[in-house]
């Protein structure tokens, strides 16, 4: 070890890996259904997607996370977005290729990408 | 790269019970249902609640699974990592009664909430035999900034600013320590940098969990105050009885050397610092700062009468610090975030936090990190989860063989240094047992007079014969032998012991005595007096009777009695023979009809 910027990058590599275990819950959160629903409708490639743009930007403000079946198999594979001080998105028949879209318009722009929403009259 | 980190807790209270089967049995599981490249299995030290071990807790959501086992595994990856959700049944409950509601993450339970961890901050948190979790934790942050940016001068400074003093028990300002140790003698030659890993009070074990759980904390703190001091070379003084501690100093050593944070020219700074192992034996004397440097210099490890103190005349006759593993595991977090960060924790004498290991009567079995000035009251009640099964506090005793009893009147005291002194007992290592209406303060006494027999090393007649002598007097009075001169006379010794021992040890073997008759002298009276152990516990003072009108003559107690002293015929009340009997209890924890009880 010969200089202070040698430690600082093994550091923040270190730091983009270990990020899951900060607790501090000032982040934003995408969090994937894999519940036995999600899984059969192709959450995994969905999840591994966010995962792998999230770790390749070295986003250490976004954590990707899981959950268990929302109660909407149909909609499945969904992802929820959660950013602080935001209403919770929620996107719907996710694959990985929307996926990417979405890391890109909505997670790095602010842009809620408007047609993976559920469609208005189905809310209810 | 990883969406989740399951965390298996690696201390030695969790490897006992059986948590590296359950690590294999995760890699395994992960791997048949192919999630071994999305989880990341990590080792960590101790969590603190060694009673619910072993403990699991997978990031990032921090669900704490309690009391896993192998055949658990399965089920948390099926459900949890694969299908996200959370396995409730094996989630940690503060009561029994919070059903499902209990379910909680790590830092919302009460045992956390009321903790600030310093010294423990990574244990539980990165996987300690990787030297890359510990940087990435600002790990060797502090070193960096001491060997670029500051004087040794400067380092004093911050930590005598601090407040920061010994945790192995005595209180010493640490700061005071270095300044002396650099300044005293400069001619030159060698100095040493110890530390003190030899914790031998039974019932303590942070020290362990530290190294266990994040050892880089203290090898970076010791070439800080190497760097002080004007050192170069450091020594970890160990017992050998901590077996997963030495492997992973081990490992952090080699990795440090591997990463130049430790050897030549570190950081560029043209400082160059070593640090090596000394494995003891297990000798309790050797937690003694003198004896401790005697046994590293490879003789018999025995005290020696200071002055010399190690500042000037230590390690091999040269100027040397010892701190204890505890006080070390702070020095990095003291010069990042600054003296007065440190300082505006605690009370006005004692700064900062402490580790206390909780054990005895208490719910919440495990390690606690408090800040200083909190109230026993607090630590046992609110972190420790209070006594089991609705006994009453009585006491609890701090500072091991060294300290001595705290009473219920004493609950809302402010733990600190002085107030502990001022009270009769000590900080000490830390140990902190607390005992209910069924422990007996005569023999609680008797029990550390036992231990600090054994471990007086010899040299110094008033701890040699003196501690044998108070053991016999206590082992009189326990037998209802005993006499109120007795107590006077007990009473006379322990001070002169306390006056005259050469060390430590022997200067603070009769605490247990002094506080306990301080506090507790009616039992020692009723055992005097009346014969009688008040909490049961003194088997010589106890008979077994059983009841004619409730024993049914069902045979079990005469069954189960070990040395067949209980007659009486099938259907009719049964007799205990009180010459035979051992009062082993058998009977009584036999009896379907509380037939029998014991006075």
């Amino acid at each position: 070890m010969k200089s202070l910027e040698e430690l600082k990058a093994i550091r923040e590599k270190v730091q983009s890996q270990m990020n899951l275990r900060d607790e501090s819950g000032t982040d934003t959160r995408v969090v994937v259904g894999m519940a036995t629903c999600g899984i059969a409708a192709g959450a995994r490639p969905v999840l591994n997607k966010f995962v792998e743009l999230v770790q390749g930007r070295n986003l250490t403000e976004i954590q990707v996370t899981q959950t268990g079946c929302i109660g909407m198999c149909r909609y499945e594979p969904i992802v929820e977005i959660h950013e602080p001080g935001k209403p919770s998105v929620t996107y719907i028949h996710m694959d990985a290729e929307k996926a990417e879209k979405v890391f890109n318009d909505h997670l790095l722009h602010g842009n809620v990408v408007t047609e993976y929403l559920i469609p208005a009259k189905m809310q209810a | 790269m990883y969406r989740a980190h399951v965390l298996v807790c690696g201390g030695t209270g969790c490897v006992s019970s059986g948590s590296p089967k359950i690590i294999d049995s995760f890699k395994e599981e992960l791997a048949k249902k192919g999630l071994k490249d999305e989880v990341a299995v990590v080792q960590t030290g101790c969590h603190g609640l060694c009673a619910m071990g072993p403990i699991v807790v997978v990031y990032p959501d921090a669900t704490f699974y309690a009391k896993v086992s192998v055949d658990d595994v399965p089920e948390i990856v099926d459900e949890h990592l694969l299908k996200g959700r959370i396995v409730s049944r094996l989630v940690y409950r503060e009561n029994e009664s919070d059903g499902d509601e209990g379910v909680k993450s790590l830092n919302d339970t009460d045992f956390y909430k009321k903790q600030t961890r310093v010294a423990l901050r990574n244990c539980g948190v990165i996987n300690p035999e990787s030297i890359e979790e510990y940087i990435g934790m600002n790990g060797y942050e502090a070193l960096g900034k001491v060997l670029t940016e500051m004087t040794p001068e400067d380092v004093i400074d911050v930590i005598l600013k601090s407040g920061l003093r010994g945790r192995g028990g005595a209180g010493f300002p640490t700061g005071q320590k270095w300044k002396l140790a650099r300044e005293l003698v400069q001619d030159g030659g060698p100095k040493y940098v110890c530390c003190n890993a030899d914790e031998g009070d039974p019932g303590a074990f942070m020290d362990r969990s530290v190294l266990e759980g994040d050892p880089h904390a203290v090898l970076e703190a010791m070439t800080i105050a190497g760097y002080a001091i004007g050192a170069n070379q450091g020594y970890i003084y160990v017992r050998a009885e901590y077996p997963i501690a030495v492997e992973r100093l081990k490992i952090a050593i080699d990795q440090a050397k591997e990463y130049g944070l430790l050897g030549k020219n570190i950081f560029d700074s043209g400082f160059d610092f070593d640090i090596a192992l000394r494995l003891g034996a297990g000798a309790f004397v050797c937690g003694e700062e003198t004896a401790l440097m005697t046994s590293i210099e490879g003789k018999r490890g025995e005290p020696r009468p200071r002055p010399p103190f190690p500042a000037v005349s230590g390690l091999f006759n040269r100027p040397t610090i010892l701190n204890n593993v505890e006080t070390w595991a702070n020095v990095p977090q003291i010069i990042l975030k600054g003296a007065d960060w440190f300082a505006g924790m605690g009370t006005e004498k004692s700064k900062g936090t402490k580790v206390f290991a909780l054990g005895g009567k208490i719910n919440n079995t495990g390690l606690v990190e408090i800040p200083m000035g909190t109230t026993l009251r607090e630590v046992v009640e609110d972190i420790g989860g209070g006594v089991p099964n609705g006994k009453k506090f009585k006491a609890a005793q701090t500072g091991g063989p060294s300290g001595g009893c705290i009473p219920a009147e004493h609950f809302d005291v402010p733990i600190d240094y002085d107030n502990l002194i001022a009270i009769g007992s000590m900080m000490g290592s830390g140990g902190l047992i607390v005992m209910d209406e069924d422990n007996c303060m005569v023999d609680i006494a008797k029990f550390f007079l036992e231990f600090t027999v054994d471990e007086s090393c010899g040299k110094c007649t008033p701890c040699r014969i003196g501690t044998r002598r108070m053991y016999e007097i206590l082992d009189k009075i326990t037998k209802g032998q005993g006499t109120l001169e007795d107590l006077d006379r007990l009473e006379e010794l322990a001070y002169y012991i306390k006056d005259n021992a050469l060390c430590g040890l022997g200067q603070t073997a009769p605490n247990p005595i002094l506080s306990t008759l301080r506090y507790f002298r009616d039992e020692y009276e009723a055992h005097v007096v009346d014969k009688k152990c008040p909490a049961k516990v003194c088997k010589s003072l106890l008979s077994y009777t059983i009841h004619a009108d409730l024993c049914r003559g069902c045979t079990l107690c005469a069954r189960n009695c070990p040395v067949r002293c209980i007659e009486g015929e099938v259907q009719k009340p049964h007799v205990i023979d009180q010459e035979k009997c051992i009062k082993c209890g058998a009977c009584m924890a036999n009896c379907k009809f509380d037939a029998i009880t014991k006075e």
